[in-house]
């Protein structure tokens, strides 16, 4: 893609001025780094509090008496019980049970708000309209951007503008002014961390951004740390750890799944790919995603090959890196179930040479959710 | 010119003739960002020029090392090894890779290589 088709965030000029290496995601001119570098901002989100530009990714908002039922008809979790300001994670699934996307959705007293990711906003909505403009109203929200302040000092920064957000517990949202921008915020991340993700209207973007970063706990934070970050917390990055091909079963996604959606509930499947995935409740998977931890220094990355000690291939790894907080090589591989196993001795061909590797639970550093 | 530059972005320094040393220019190491591994040569190997000698890995990807020129491998950086982070804070000093002693060829091959000069228009027209 040249460079000239690359889209930009509202925050573009904001994120030249602060001196970031700009790099091509999802088709956006994106901040991988500020000057700062990559290790330091991983560990300033870890200690204090990191603001992430994350405008890239999708919103909308679903409208309607009947938009949760519509919507859980494309997503095996329960949305019609989501009371006014509680959010919950969700995928959209395939006719053979893949995850199409993983997203956010937030019960807002009038709507449904949703947040999906930058590389599939586009096969989301026309997936939205295909199979739901009948029953619901689809709107993009291109004119809002999205901020993400992450970190434990994120709540008492954030705080110091917004005192009202105080009472907002993990996965939950409420809509605020702050910097005087009508925003709604969600206490919810991708980093490990406590924090919030704040839906701003884009003419107030930079405004909110360059409070925040008046804040003495807050700096800025780029992709190469909110991928380190989210790799150390164990979560899931779509086109990568799960896709088209991955069941949330295979994912270890399973506790997504709300039991009023699997067999036995009240609203059991009506979602593509039921069938593949209760099979896959009812009987486990012959593949699943599992942390792996180095025993040695060397930085396995997506791509490696895990073999057993005779050299069979057990699977690949679809994420990986030297763990910035963690200290050791970290990643998350899909394996064979019966390897998928807690300590189970592996290896990663790296550059020809094997690279011993143990099964490990995830998160690789504990979460510090803020849950009241 | 005692210190001469790769298309690589590797610097190479002759002022020890039977020890020249090798690292990544600042060019390098901050395209990189920060350095947390490297994998360095076997200290008796020889290498042709061009041939991968090692490994430098920032957090984002995995960066071969080249060798600039025809030699065998008389000494590595064990500090470097130990602290990775050398290749970012010291990139032309602390932060060298290895030690070759230069072949016949390999002095042929030197003196082919960009000086100083040269090496900065490179940055300038990349």
């Amino acid at each position: 893609m040249s460079e000239a088709a690359l889209r930009q965030t509202p925050l573009h000029a904001l994120h030249l001025e602060l001196g970031a290496k700009m790099v091509e995601f999802a088709g956006y001119e994106m901040p991988v780094s500020y000057p700062a570098g990559i290790l330091a901002e991983h560990r300033h989100c870890r200690e204090s509090a990191a603001l992430f530009d994350v405008s890239h990714m999708g919103q909308g908002r679903l409208v309607g008496p009947d938009a949760a039922r519509a919507l859980e008809s494309l997503v095996p979790v329960d949305v019609v019980d989501l009371t006014p300001g509680r959010q919950r994670y969700a995928f959209f699934t395939n006719a053979a049970g893949g995850i199409l996307d993983d997203l956010m959705i937030t019960r807002r007293e009038d709507d449904l708000l949703l947040i999906v990711n930058a590389a599939n906003k586009a096969a989301d909505l026309q997936h939205l309209q295909t199979q739901l403009a009948h029953r619901c109203i689809i709107q993009p929200l291109p004119e809002r951007a999205l901020l993400a302040l992450q970190g434990p000092k994120a709540a008492a920064a954030l705080m110091k503008l917004a005192p009202a957000l105080a009472r907002l517990t993990f996965m939950t949202g409420a809509a605020a002014t702050i910097a005087g921008a009508a925003c709604y915020a969600t206490r919810s991340g991708y980093t490990g961390e406590d924090g919030f993700e704040i839906s701003v209207p884009v003419e107030q973007a930079v405004a909110l951004a360059k409070a925040l970063l008046a804040l003495p706990e807050v700096r800025p934070a780029g992709l190469g740390a909110r991928d380190t970050l989210r790799l150390e917390a164990g979560l899931c990055l779509h086109g990568h750890d799960i896709n088209a091909n991955t069941t949330p079963i295979e994912a270890g996604l399973g506790w997504a799944i709300q039991k009023v959606r699997r067999p036995g509930g009240a609203r059991a499947g009506g979602y593509p790919g039921a069938k593949t995935i209760e099979a896959q409740l009812a009987n486990g998977v012959a593949t699943k995603r599992v942390g792996l931890v180095g025993l040695e220094h060397v930085p396995v990355r997506e791509g490696a090959t895990i073999v057993d000690a005779k050299g069979h291939r057990l699977g690949q790894v679809t994420s990986g890196t030297l763990g910035p907080s963690v200290g050791k090589p970290i990643a998350m591989a899909y394996l064979a179930a019966n390897h998928a196993l807690p300590n189970h001795e592996v290896y990663a061909e790296v550059r020809g040479k094997r690279q011993p590797m143990r099964v490990a639970p995830m998160p690789f550093h504990p979460h510090r959710y803020f849950r009241g | 010119m005692t210190t001469m530059y790769t298309p690589d972005h590797e610097w190479i320094n002759i002022e020890d003739h039977e020890a020249a040393t090798v690292g990544i220019t600042h060019h390098a190491q901050d395209a990189l960002g920060d350095v947390v591994f490297v994998e360095l040569p076997e200290v008796g190997r020889s290498f042709k020029k061009g041939e991968v000698a090692g490994v430098v890995e920032s957090v984002k990807a995995a960066a071969d090392l080249f060798m600039p020129v025809h030699g065998e491998i008389v000494e590595v950086n064990e500090a470097l090894r130990a602290d990775p982070s050398l290749a970012n804070s010291d990139p032309l000093g602390n932060g060298w890779f290895f030690k070759v002693h230069i072949s016949e060829s390999g002095m042929a091959e030197f003196d082919q290589l960009m000086d100083g000069p040269a090496y900065d228009k490179l940055l300038k027209t990349a």
